[in-house]
């Protein structure tokens, strides 16, 4: 078997056991190559555990630029014993295999089609550190300085990203210069060149590399939030964190006092509790989650659409159902999200498709929720949130006014602006609220999830009911046009095949698109990034014969929302389903879609089924 | 019920307190509860409680659950907004809703259902993290609205109207937010207004959580023979520690008894509490032997009432999350959004 040979195109993986500081080493030898200019797209797989348990760290290094997994592994760096076979076997025929020779082991370990480099990395370590745990995590940085010379880092950008991430903790500099040193100079005087190299581009341009969590509450900072109510559970947690970080840089007033507050709740009812109890009151107020904490969020979500209340929830999906799979990722919330609650209720989803989406729409979604006076989900994903894109720079545009909505000040109600809660004024089914304590004797009202007039009496008349449940459903029509728009991709030739997606299947279907693209596959895409749809979603499966949906779940719930919504007939959607946690591919993609047409074509269906 | 409203107008004698109001201007709109129901009593108690301490009727805002008591706050100081929440989740409402505008006065209103079984976690939450709040348990011992269950809050023994007998332990309000660090823990009787009104004064003052449990007869449903929450029942095992007067900051305080006698306590907001013991042993400053007498009465069969404690020195849940002293809700554009140059250099942190 010939080794692979690759210039800035390939898959490296580390299989390591967490808890072993790894991740600031492979986060390293990510950095370094983005910093030479070449792309990258990096994953972390891990486990729902804190020590000893196999986790992985997945780097696509691709000069084109293609950002989704990949599939397949060109060099495997096999630092975990417990899960040593299944990795080695994950390998590619032809690929490489690194691993620490400090310790012998048998033939039968290794394969005969993969060529296997080996470093005595304990041992190398063991020569030039007592302290057990320095020799941990020194064993992690000597084997980015093997690679280093394998594939051919520039020694001085590594040596200045070290400098600066371990800048104020300046003692920590010298010997992690030392150990990368002693795995890049081991490497020099005893491995073989490799097939696979690394070669200065100039293709990552004013990119930055940032996770989907942290980009959304920066998001809810720039957007006003003032309170976040929460509770702990992954993958959201590090939303909170990041929030906590941010406000204690950016909203702090002269004196030291907080210009935010963060309540660590209960559990997910209470935050979802406090977040209408500040939002009733005027704060922008958000709580971050997944799937359970939807789950529990219910009640109050559909308080939030009668009693008409802003809030937020950031919904960072994991895999469901139940505990499911908290670690891995999903895109299986859709309809909890989208029909939260007992009665008829809806509510709007925004699909960030990357970080630098996650950071706009996490701004965006407060001024909607006060505006429309609802529960906004941002439905981001695990493949999101907890990893690092290469995504454009964060923007913000200076002259930006955050858009409280329709709320009537102490100087309207006394110049006589009457007031009734629930009453349409403008036509466009929104009505006005006012702040508790505004006027002292003008603007008052009683907020209740029970029926009531357009006045916020109680009633439980049935006029009463259906006029507010009618104004209700216009409203969502009103929404339509505030959330953000889809983005369609036109085919290079003209097509009766459509395919529309979302969130994170972003970067692999601009793969996929490509590679069909090559193969003489046409297909016009549309990448929906809110619910309700817009008219222009429904145009685009109107102008196609056959269109698929790709999802990240087993149950095509993005189909379920646009058949529901815009009554599509079932048949005209074909479903690509993929839900076993691990992040879609191109490659699975283009296979799917590519099977799909030669099965036939669905286009007769809806002829059938008239 | 009543289905007869008051006419609008008031009459020009009518006292007005310090900001000009009338009692008339702290009513709400006509209960829809029972006749004869203590949770109306409670509200005329609320509704004199804020008036006397010339609270602006706008600058309370009114939180509530689901159940009897959750629909009382319509039925008193209409000019505050009002929100009545979910079941058992009112405490949660509440919290956020002090956190956004600290500028307000909250009282939350609950029942036993509402605090003690499906929102106890809410009840006890809320208290650990001392919201600045006045929260009033309307304690009936059973599930009004729905027509007669056995609450949490019920005695062991105590009969149901159609004789079943409670065999669980009871929750007992005021001992659990002693144990979870309220600042301010009275119980009353809903048909004792002079012990009720002071109560409900002193909490209005009291900056932290302050927790009013107040027994209130369900004429319907629990106020027969047997029962433990029944008028009769209260009346005769009522055993009151003290007698509180509460002086408002602006009002000039006067010795009107001989020195020994009273215990006068001055909170946060310049308010003074003063105590005529009744029970000579009774501490209401000492935390843990309040909890002794407490359940040492409670094995008696004795209700204690009054205030039972009180630190007029708490923090609240603002000094802990250290916010500024503008209301969050009244921070503006310029106060919350971070200049496009911090943008820029988070931007090259992240390359």
């Amino acid at each position: 078997m010939k080794p692979i040979a690759a210039t800035n195109d390939f898959v490296v993986k580390f299989a390591n056991v967490n808890g072993s500081g790894s991740a600031s080493a492979n986060g390293l030898f990510a950095k370094v190559i983005l910093r030479m200019g070449v792309p990258v797209a990096a994953r972390n797989i891990f486990p729902s555990n804190i020590q000893g348990l196999p986790t992985w760290y997945e780097v696509r290094v691709s000069e084109e630029g293609w950002l989704g997994r990949r599939g397949g592994v060109d060099l495997m760096v096999a630092m975990n014993p417990q899960t040593w076979d299944a990795d080695v076997k994950e390998l590619g025929a032809g690929g490489y295999l690194l691993y620490d020779s400090s310790k012998p082991l048998p033939a039968s370990k290794f394969r005969d089609d993969i060529t296997v480099i080996g470093a005595p990395l304990t041992e190398l370590i063991a020569a030039e550190f007592a302290n057990p745990r320095e020799r941990q995590l020194f064993k992690n940085i000597c084997y980015v300085g093997v690679l280093a010379h394998l594939l051919g880092f520039e020694t001085d950008v590594v040596k200045q990203l070290l400098t600066e991430e371990f800048k104020g903790k300046d003692r920590l500099i010298a010997p992690n210069f030392r150990a990368f040193d002693l795995g890049r100079a081991y490497a020099e005087a005893n491995l073989p060149p490799i097939g696979l190299k690394l070669q200065r581009a100039d293709k990552v341009g004013d990119r930055i590399f940032a996770e989907g969590n942290d980009a959304a509450a920066l998001g809810a900072v720039y957007g006003g939030a003032t309170f976040c109510a929460w509770y702990p559970i992954t993958p959201s947690t590090s939303l909170a964190e990041s929030f906590q970080k941010y406000c204690g840089v950016l909203r702090k007033d002269t004196d030291g006092k907080n210009k935010f507050a963060i309540v660590q709740a209960e559990d997910e009812i209470a935050s979802i509790g406090m977040v209408m109890g500040a939002g009733w009151a005027g704060s922008r107020a958000f709580t971050c989650t997944s799937g359970p904490g939807i789950s529990l969020m219910n009640e109050f979500v559909g308080f939030s659409y009668y009693a008409e209340i802003p809030a937020v929830i950031f919904d960072v999906q994991r895999g469901g159902p139940s505990t499911g799979m908290p670690t891995r990722t999903q895109q299986s919330d859709l309809l909890l999200a989208a029909y939260a609650s007992h009665g008829d209720t809806k509510h709007p989803l925004l699909f960030p498709g990357n970080p630098t989406e996650a950071f706009e729409f996490a701004a965006q979604a407060f001024d909607i929720a006060d505006f429309f006076q609802t529960t906004v989900f941002v439905m981001l994903e695990l493949d999101i949130g907890m990893q690092e894109w290469l995504t454009e720079p964060f923007k913000w545009d200076a002259s930006r006014k955050l858009n409280r909505g329709k709320v009537l000040t102490y100087e309207q109600l006394e110049a006589g602006v009457p007031f009734g809660r629930y009453r349409d004024v403008d036509g466009d089914a929104v009505p006005y609220r006012t702040y508790p304590g505004t006027h002292p004797t003008k603007g008052s009202y009683f907020t209740r999830g029970s029926s009531h007039d357009k006045d916020a009496r109680y009633s439980e008349r049935g006029e009463d009911y259906t006029e507010g449940m009618e104004r209700l459903l216009r409203k969502w029509q009103t929404m339509k046009a505030h959330v953000p728009a889809p983005i369609v991709k036109k085919a290079k030739k003209r097509t009766p095949d459509g395919v529309i997606y979302f969130g994170s299947t972003d970067p692999a279907m601009e793969e996929a698109l490509h590679t069909l693209e090559k193969n003489g596959v046409h297909l016009d895409a549309l990448r929906v990034r809110a619910f309700p749809f817009s008219d222009e979603v429904f145009e685009f499966i109107r102008d196609h014969e056959q269109v698929f949906v790709v999802e990240q779940n087993r149950d095509a719930q993005l189909k379920a929302l646009l058949v529901n919504e815009g009554g599509v007939h079932p048949a005209r959607l074909v479903s690509i389903l993929h839900y076993d946690g691990t992040p879609i591919t191109a490659r699975f993609i283009a296979k799917a879609i590519t099977e799909k047409l030669q099965a036939g074509h669905a286009a007769a269906l809806p002829e059938k089924a008239k | 019920m009543t289905y007869i409203a008051k006419p609008p107008l008031h009459h020009p004698s009518l006292e007005k307190n310090a900001l000009g109001f009338t009692r008339r201007d702290y009513e709400g709109r006509i209960s829809t509860l029972c006749a004869g129901c203590g949770h109306d009593s409670i509200s005329a108690a609320i509704i004199q409680a804020c008036f006397e301490i010339d609270l602006a009727p706008h600058r309370l805002a009114k939180f509530s659950g689901i159940g009897c008591s959750s629909k009382t706050p319509d039925y008193f100081v209409s000019p505050a907004h009002g929100f009545n929440a979910v079941h058992g989740r009112m405490p949660s409402v509440l919290t956020g809703a002090n956190i956004a505008s600290k500028d307000l006065i909250y009282l939350g209103v609950s029942g036993d259902g509402d605090s003690a079984s499906i929102g106890l976690g809410q009840f006890a939450h809320a208290v650990r993290r001392g919201v600045n709040m006045t929260y009033i348990v309307e304690n009936n011992g059973v599930y009004g609205l729905t027509k007669g269950q056995f609450s949490a809050t019920s005695d062991k023994g105590s009969k149901a109207k159609k004789g079943a007998e409670n065999k669980d332990s009871p929750i007992d309000l005021v001992m659990l937010a002693l144990q979870l660090g309220a600042t301010y823990v009275g119980r009353s009787f809903s048909g004792d207004k002079t012990q009720l009104v002071p109560l409900i004064k002193g909490a209005l003052h009291h900056k932290g959580a302050a927790i009013i449990d107040v027994l209130s007869p369900c004429v319907a449903f629990n106020n027969h023979v047997g029962s433990t929450k029944s008028f009769d029942y209260v009346r005769e095992h009522n055993e009151a520690v003290n007698r509180l007067d509460v002086i408002s900051p602006r009002a000039p305080i006067r010795a009107e008894y001989a020195p020994g006698e009273l215990k006068e306590v001055v909170q946060h907001d310049g308010s003074t509490l003063r105590l005529r013991k009744i029970e000579e042993e009774y501490d209401p400053s000492d935390r843990n032997a309040a909890l002794g007498y407490l359940a040492r009465k409670a094995t008696e069969g004795e209700i204690v009432t009054g205030l039972l404690y009180v630190d007029p020195a708490a923090h609240d849940l603002h000094d802990s999350l250290n916010t500024v002293d503008t209301p969050l809700n009244k921070l503006r554009d310029v106060d919350l959004i971070p200049p496009v140059s911090a943008l820029e250099k988070i931007n090259s942190g992240l390359r």
